[in-house]
């Protein structure tokens, strides 16, 4: 990973490719990379569909070594959902691929004229970029099957369906999984759309003739990958959990804890979760021969991942995530894993965020569009998506658009992006970091839920307000360290619990690079990576005014613990008092 | 008193999904991990009626007890 690419799509006579040396981006990978290149070279005020935006693809620091969990990608670019930064994470192979091939980063750049549309075909050669009009408006399953006639299947794919050429703002990047199948997203922000902007449909990454990235120290890093391995391996949560069940294991326990957000979030609670929840789904999926163990690249050792067949053992998705069975689930009034997977392979056939698009369809449904629980109408809206109605369109848009055109009040953003499968009520410290995050509403990006309900890596009371900064902040930091590594964030439910895992992942990054690197150094990449996220955004004129909740969640409280969101304002602000 | 048992994911396995019984006065969540043979060890969350609880907690009647073992995701 010595080289960076930059391919300005709007170059006069057509893209040009420029592959240069890493400069001053030397030893970044993952969000590191994209976030402090968008923050250095793209212009706050920039329309994020603009030629000014920029779209970095960046492989983490370990992807494309023998370690394993390493195969997590990054794309960043400035969001055209949020009008923040955005740093949108996936698995799938193509981080792996890239890395062998040797980029740091592949930077799309400017915006062609006309309405050709390009695909760009990455081998060891060098970059072709290729007009193939034949792809235009094809959806992402389509795309790759054209195209693995083509090219075949020992490479990886990075594409767009119509929602991304649409320009649609919860559009997403898929990125294909080791069978091929278009199905781990860089969901969220609207990064689909950005690459639409550029008018770039597919991304083929060919690492034939490549070799895996050797280690500075191949007998300490062979050693310190083995004791991460073990580490995994032994953790209950990354050993045992998560590969029978996958993530949709926590329906159960979030709408125990009260903090399921129910019907667009007007309860902590669903009553049909015992039909969606994971325990449910690992048996379906078990019993109608699809799996409930499934990695989504190479070289991970949890497997959280699963393939969901129909009835007739027919493959329908993979295994939906505990958000999206959320989104399109609980959040919609809907108990029907098979209608929810059927949704799940829409939105990542159309290109969709599945957390945005379910959230905005349970937003629709609070403003009367369809019924809760109106499985065949959530079905029905998502075909307008697909089919860029001009309703399918605002929908298609996320959830605070669909809110604004059709007057809802209870509109569940931060910064224009949707939040997801916790309610900030119940548990007080992913409020914190739903509403400070630099990406707005995001999880991911600082996982409290962890501490305050699952009780890793310590334990918070979640009703309670004390704890949650200081928690979220270190959660913030330490996720922005490792979405730069290329790990899966996954490996973190290990590591808040075992240190001598976490030194022997330490212990990788060090022998790879030839270096040494601790606990210090891991805090202080994490804390520059967000300096610069929030160095944009604060350019870009966001405030501490827009650190904050909608105002529902001060003001309604959420059953069964009757409790609304209560850290003071003053106290968001000091998230990033470090 | 009754006290009403739910678990899940493996604690399920050769035991229940929920179940309502009698215990005695003065039980103990470590008492009802005891009685299903639930190893202590592998307890992750634990909860009576939604809100989280530790090992020693005793239960009231009508109460509902959840248990878990350390799960994660997201
Ligand atoms: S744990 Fe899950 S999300 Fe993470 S790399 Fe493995 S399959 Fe992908």
């Amino acid at each position: 990973m010595d080289k960076i690419a930059r391919i300005d799509m709007g170059a006069a006579g057509g893209p040009k490719v420029t592959v240069g040396d890493l400069g001053a981006y030397a030893g970044l990978g993952g969000r590191a990379m994209t976030s402090i290149v968008i923050s250095t070279e793209v212009h706050p005020l920039a329309h994020a569909l603009g030629a000014e935006n920029k779209l970095v693809i960046a492989p983490g620091m370990l992807s494309g070594t023998t370690g394993s969990m390493t195969g997590r990608l990054s794309v960043g670019c400035k969001s055209p959902l949020t009008g923040t930064i955005k740093e949108s994470n996936a698995g799938g192979q193509a981080a792996q691929v890239l890395a062998r091939l040797g980029y740091a980063a592949v930077i799309l750049e400017g915006k062609p004229e006309g309405d050709d549309l390009y695909k760009i075909y990455i081998s060891k050669d060098g970059i072709q970029v290729i007009v193939d009009n034949s792809l235009k408006l094809l959806n992402n399953y389509p795309v790759i099957e054209k195209l693995r006639g083509e090219y075949g299947d020992k490479v990886a794919y990075m594409s767009i369906g119509s929602a991304g050429e649409r320009k649609l703002l919860a559009a997403s990047i898929a990125c294909t999984d080791p069978e091929l199948r278009p199905t781990r997203h860089c969901g969220r922000g609207g990064v689909g759309a950005v690459m639409g902007a550029k008018r770039v449909k597919a991304i083929i990454l060919d690492d034939a003739g490549m070799k895996m990235r050797p280690p500075k120290d191949p007998d300490k890093y062979r050693d310190a990958n083995r004791a991460f391995v073990e580490g995994l391996r032994k953790h209950p949560v990354t050993g045992q959990g998560l590969p029978a069940y996958g993530t949709n294991v926590l329906t159960n326990v979030l709408n125990e804890a009260g903090g399921y957000p129910a019907l667009n979030f007007k309860s902590g609670q669903f009553e049909g979760v015992a039909k969606i929840c994971g325990e449910a789904q690992a048996e379906l999926e078990i019993k109608r021969g699809g799996s409930a163990t499934h990695g989504c690249h190479r070289g991970c050792v949890i497997q959280c991942s699963g393939i969901y067949n129909d009835k007739d053992g027919k493959y329908v998705s993979k295994q939906p995530e505990y958000e999206t069975v959320w989104s399109h689930g609980g959040h919609c009034g809907i108990d029907d894993l098979d209608v929810i997977a059927r949704l799940d392979y829409m939105d990542d056939n159309i290109g969709v965020d599945t957390i945005e698009m379910g959230v905005t369809i349970g937003v629709a449904m609070d403003a009367g569009l369809a019924a809760f629980g109106d499985a065949e109408a959530a079905i029905r809206l998502v075909e307008e998506v697909g089919n860029g109605t001009p309703l399918g369109r605002v929908l298609g848009c996320g959830a605070e658009i669909t809110g604004k055109v059709f007057g809802v009040e209870r509109v569940p953003v931060v910064k224009g992006q949707a939040l997801s499968a916790y309610d900030p009520r119940a548990v007080q410290g992913m409020g914190v970091t739903y509403a400070t995050g630099t990406m707005g509403a995001d999880h991911t990006s600082g996982y409290a839920v962890a501490t305050n309900i699952l009780k890793i890596g310590g334990d918070i009371d979640p009703l309670k307000t004390e704890g949650q900064v200081e928690l979220s902040r270190n959660l913030q930091i330490a996720t922005a360290a490792l979405d730069s590594t290329g790990m899966c964030l996954f490996v973190a439910m290990a590591l808040m619990d075992q240190p001598e895992t976490f030194q022997a992942m330490f212990d990788m990054l060090g022998s790879f690079h030839g270096t040494s690197m601790t606990g210090e150094d891991f805090v202080a990449l994490g804390k520059k990576v967000l300096s610069a996220e929030r160095d944009f955004n604060t350019r870009a004129g966001f405030t501490k005014a827009h650190d904050r909740l909608p105002r529902f969640f001060y003001t309604e409280q959420l059953a069964p613990h009757n409790i609304a969101f209560m850290v003071k304002d003053e106290e968001l602000d000091e998230v990033f008092n470090w | 008193m009754h006290v009403t048992v739910k678990l899940f994911a493996s604690f399920r396995a050769g035991r229940f999904d929920v179940e309502t019984a009698d215990y005695p006065d003065g039980t103990t969540v470590s008492d009802v991990a005891d009685r299903l043979k639930l190893p202590q060890n592998e307890l992750g969350i634990m909860m009576i009626n939604n809100r989280h609880v530790k090992l020693d907690r005793m239960l009231a009647d009508g109460d509902t007890v959840a248990l878990f073992p350390l799960l994660g995701g997201g």
